[in-house]
């Protein structure tokens, strides 16, 4: 293993640690969505999937 | 009566200060944008070893988290936000001299960077021409952000390339969460701080844009 393998896992570790706490946080304090709401969201990240896969397809 | 007019100038102040903080939130995105871009040139230039990006990435973060929270207030922080989108800019140099040297590297480059640009500005566009209410996003985006770190960290070990592949593609999808949750935050008063907005917007797209060169490299060297 890399010692630069070593510092991104440590870096990686790290930053999970930091967020954790601000992540309950968020799932605590954050408002529900209705059904509607969450199509609001799923559509374009449908359309965002499309749109990778149509990049790829020109490389 | 007196009421009526209090509550209209209420919200038309609202309206205006709300309009401010997009205003100058994309203004000082686009020129972190162009300053990150001189920088990865510099950087290119100068022919930077690999472990840039890795040092540049973690001190960016670190500055992000920790250093900026106490400056967003102050001119400072306009100044700590360019030094952040400068480092990461700057770090970015040895990964695109990496791809530019693949066969087709040049056009990996300016799709990532094209695709990011359609991403970004479809979903902003998205965001405020809907006006919809995001803010139910927060927590879910944060614990799939947890979990495409703890993957990524898996993948160190693992060194699986359909997962890296996997992660990249999660990760783009997450960041659009992100684009359309802190737009509609500016949008629904709930972000005031535009030096704080644009660090939030900037660490999406630099993410997009990573994620999709990795993404478009390992799918054109399948060929």
């Amino acid at each position: 293993m890399e010692w630069m393998e070593i510092i991104s896992a440590l870096a990686l570790l790290a930053f999970i640690i930091i967020l954790f706490p601000a992540a309950r946080e968020r799932i605590k304090h954050s408002p529900q969505g209705t059904s509607s709401d969450w199509m609001g969201f799923v559509i374009p990240v449908i359309v965002i999937a499309l749109f990778v896969t149509f990049l790829v397809m020109l490389v | 009566m007196n009421q009526n007019y209090s509550t209209v100038a209420q919200r038309s102040t609202s309206a205006i200060a709300t309009n401010k903080v997009l205003r100058n939130t994309y203004l000082l995105l686009s020129m972190t944008l162009l300053f990150s871009g001189f920088t990865a040139a510099l950087s290119m230039f100068m022919n930077t070893p690999p472990m840039t990006y890795l040092i540049s990435v973690i001190g960016g973060m670190v500055i992000a988290m920790f250093v900026l929270p106490r400056f967003a207030n102050s001119p400072a922080g306009i100044g700590i936000v360019f030094l952040i989108t400068g480092m990461l800019g700057f770090g970015l140099g040895p990964v695109l001299s990496m791809y530019a040297s693949l066969p087709n590297g040049g056009n990996i480059i300016t799709l990532s960077l094209g695709g990011t640009g359609v991403i970004f500005m479809g979903l902003s566009a998205y965001a405020l021409t809907t006006k919809k209410d995001f803010s139910f996003l927060g927590g879910f985006l944060m614990v799939g952000f947890l979990l495409v770190l703890l993957a990524a960290l898996a993948n160190i070990f693992l060194q699986i390339p359909a997962m890296s592949l996997m992660i990249s593609a999660v990760v783009i999808m997450i960041m659009s969460g992100f684009i359309l949750h802190d737009t509609s935050r500016i949008i629904h008063g709930g972000e005031t701080n535009y030096v704080l907005a644009t660090i939030g917007l900037y660490m999406t797209i630099f993410n997009i844009f990573i994620s999709l060169l990795q993404i478009l490299g390992i799918m054109s060297n399948d060929d």
